[in-house]
C-alpha cells in the first residue's frame, strides 16, 4: 500500500519533469539562453527573464533570511511565554496562508505607490522577502529548538553570555536546519507569479535590468503572458515549455547549491 | 575543623512551579576538599549543585528563596554578573556534552569568549588543561578530529578539560560517571583526588560506594531535605539519622 503511494508520487513527478522536457528541450540553445525576445516573442531568447528571476529570488533571500533568523531567535530564545508572544507566533503561522496574490497587492501598495520605488526589482525582491518571510521563521524556530539543551549549558557553565551562545553554538548548529527552510523558500521564490506581477514584472524589456529600479521579466511571469497574450500561439506555447523546463533546472540548481552547502554544515555538526 | 568555608548555602528554598524541591537547606561546602551529595533520585541532589552556578535560571516557572554565599558575597543578590559566578564556578554534566566541534576548538572556546585572542596563550592553555584532565597522551596527535569521536569516557575528560580552561575555583560534577564503564569512572575518580588541591569540588552522586571513595563530607538529602552533613568517615560508618543508616544499608533506595 505504502509502496504504492510512492510509486504514485514517483509517477506523477516523472511525467511532469519528462512532459516539460520533452516539450521543452527543442527551443533550448545558447542564443535561447542569453538573448533578449525577438519579432513579438516568436523567436530570440529568454535571457533577460532567467537573469530577472535570480534577481528576484537572491534578492529576496537576502532581505528575507537575515530577518526571518532574527525573528526566530528572538521568539525561541528571547521572548517570554507570554500572550503577546503567542499572539505573534500564530500571527506568523497565519501569515505563511495567506494567498500569494494577497502579498502582491501588499506590496504594490507598500513598496510601489507608498515608498515609491515603482514596479522594480526591488519591490518584487522586497515582496517576495515577506511571502516567505514565515516560512523561513518556522524552519528557523524548529531548527533552533532542536539544538540540545545541553549545549546551551555547556557554553552557559564556561562563562558565556546568552549571546555568545546563540551566536558561536546554537547557530552553528541549527543551521542545516536553517537552511532547509531556505531551500523551500528559494522554490516558492522562483515559481511564484501573483507577488510580482504587479510590483516587479513585465512582459518585454529591451535588454538586462540595469538597477535594483527597472522592470524585469521573469520566468513565471513570462510563462503566464505567452500563453494568455499575444498573436502567435503555436510558437509561443513553444517557447513557454523552454521557459518551464528553465525555471526548473534553476530552481534544482540553486537548491543543489543550498543542499550541498548544507551537507558540509552536517557534518561538521553532527 | 580548621575548613575554609567556600560556598556557604542558607536557608536555601528552591521550586518548580508549585513543587517545592528543596527545603530549607544550610550547609557550607568547603574549600580544597571533595564534597558528595547523595539521595535517592528525585531529592533534590542536582537541583541543589545547579544553584551554585545558577544554572536553574534557564528553567522557566522556578523559584528561589534563600542566600548562597560563595566566598561570603551572596550570588543570588541583584545586579550579581551571573556570566562571571559561571566562570568561577565551573560544572560537569551528567551526560558528556562536548559541542560539535573538534577537540581543540571545544577547549579554546571558553578562553576565547572570555576575551583571550593570543593564540600561543591558547594553545598553552589547552595542552596544560588536557593534561590536567588526563587526557592529553591520548588525544594529542588529534587535536582537529571531531570531539563527538571520542569514547563516552574520554569526551567527559574533554568536558572537564574544557571546564579547567577558564581556571574556575569551584567544579560541580552533577553525577559524572552515570553514563561510563566503570574503567573510565576509575579515572574520573582519580582525577578529582588530583584537583582538589586546587580546586573545591562538590559532586552529586546516586552511587554511594563512589561518595565514600572521592569524598571528605558527605551530605544526604532526602525528599528535598537536607537529612544529614557530615565528615564522609563518620556519615558512613556512624550515621546519626534513621533514615541515612536505612539508606546507607540498603532498605530503601
Amino acid at each position: 500500500m505504502l509502496f504504492l503511494c510512492i510509486g504514485l508520487t514517483l509517477f506523477f513527478l516523472g511525467t511532469i519533469i519528462y512532459f516539460i522536457f520533452i516539450r521543452g528541450f527543442r527551443v533550448i540553445s545558447w542564443e535561447f539562453l542569453t538573448e533578449v525576445p525577438k519579432e513579438a516573442m516568436t523567436a530570440g531568447g529568454v535571457g533577460p527573464a532567467i537573469v530577472g528571476t535570480l534577481y528576484l529570488v537572491i534578492g529576496a533571500i537576502v532581505f528575507a533570511l537575515p530577518l526571518g533568523i532574527a525573528c526566530a531567535i528572538y521568539l525561541t530564545e528571547y521572548s517570554p511565554k507570554s500572550f503577546v508572544v503567542n499572539i505573534i507566533r500564530m500571527s506568523i503561522n497565519n501569515l505563511a496562508g495567506v494567498p500569494s496574490v494577497v502579498f502582491g497587492l501588499f506590496g504594490f501598495g507598500i513598496f510601489v505607490k507608498f515608498f515609491g520605488f515603482g514596479v522594480s526589482v526591488l519591490s518584487g525582491c522586497l515582496t517576495l522577502g515577506i511571502l516567505v518571510l514565515p516560512q523561513i521563521i518556522s524552519a528557523s524556530q524548529e531548527a533552533l529548538l532542536a539544538v540540545p539543551q545541553s549545549y546551551r549549558e555547556a557554553s552557559l557553565a564556561v562563562g558565556a553570555t546568552h549571546w555568545q551562545t546563540i551566536k558561536n553554538i546554537v547557530l552553528p548548529a541549527a543551521s542545516p536546519g536553517i537552511l532547509t527552510g531556505v531551500i523551500l523558500s528559494i522554490g516558492r521564490v522562483a515559481g511564484e507569479t501573483a507577488p510580482i506581477l504587479f510590483t516587479a514584472a513585465t512582459f518585454y524589456t529591451r535588454g538586462f535590468p540595469k538597477s535594483i529600479f527597472s522592470e524585469v521579466m521573469a520566468l513565471p511571469y513570462h510563462i503566464y503572458a505567452l500563453m494568455t497574450e499575444g498573436t502567435h500561439p503555436e510558437e509561443q506555447t513553444q517557447i513557454a515549455y523552454g521557459c518551464a523546463l528553465i525555471l526548473l533546472v534553476l530552481v534544482l540548481g540553486i537548491s543543489a547549491v543550498a543542499i550541498i552547502i548544507r551537507q558540509r554544515q552536517r557534518a561538521t555538526y553532527e | 575543623m580548621n575548613n575554609k568555608v567556600k560556598i556557604k548555602v542558607e536557608k536555601v528554598n528552591f521550586f518548580y512551579g508549585k513543587t517545592q524541591a528543596l527545603k530549607n537547606i544550610t550547609m557550607d561546602i568547603y574549600k580544597n576538599k571533595v564534597t558528595a551529595i547523595i539521595g535517592p533520585s528525585g531529592c533534590g541532589k542536582s537541583t541543589l549543585i545547579r544553584l551554585f552556578n545558577r544554572m536553574n535560571d534557564l528553567i522557566p516557572r522556578t523559584r528561589f528563596k534563600g542566600k548562597i554565599f560563595l566566598d561570603g558575597k551572596n550570588i543570588y543578590e541583584n545586579g550579581v554578573d551571573v556570566v562571571n559566578i559561571r566562570r568561577r564556578v565551573g560544572m560537569v554534566f551528567q551526560k558528556p556534552n562536548p559541542f560539535p566541534k573538534n577537540i581543540f576548538d571545544n577547549l579554546s572556546y571558553g578562553l576565547r569568549i572570555n576575551g583571550i585572542r593570543d593564540k600561543d596563550i591558547i594553545k598553552d592553555k589547552v595542552v596544560e588543561s588536557l593534561k590536567k584532565a588526563a587526557l592529553w597522551n591520548e588525544v594529542k596527535d588529534r587535536l582537529q578530529d571531531s570531539a563527538l569521536e571520542l569514547s563516552g569516557g574520554q569526551q567527559q575528560r574533554l568536558c572537564i578539560a574544557r571546564c579547567l580552561t577558564v581556571e574556575p575555583e569551584v567544579i560541580l560534577f552533577d553525577e559524572p560517571c552515570a553514563s561510563l564503564d566503570p574503567i573510565s569512572t576509575k579515572k574520573i575518580e582519580e582525577l578529582m583526588e588530583d584537583l582538589k588541591k586546587d580546586y573545591t569540588i562538590v559532586i552529586v552522586t546516586h552511587n554511594m560506594q563512589q561518595a565514600a571513595r572521592v569524598s571528605q563530607h558527605t551530605a544526604f538529602l532526602y525528599l528535598g531535605e537536607l537529612i544529614e552533613y557530615a565528615p564522609t568517615d563518620e556519615l558512613f560508618t556512624v550515621p546519626k539519622n534513621k533514615i541515612t543508616e536505612d539508606y546507607l544499608t540498603g532498605k530503601f533506595g
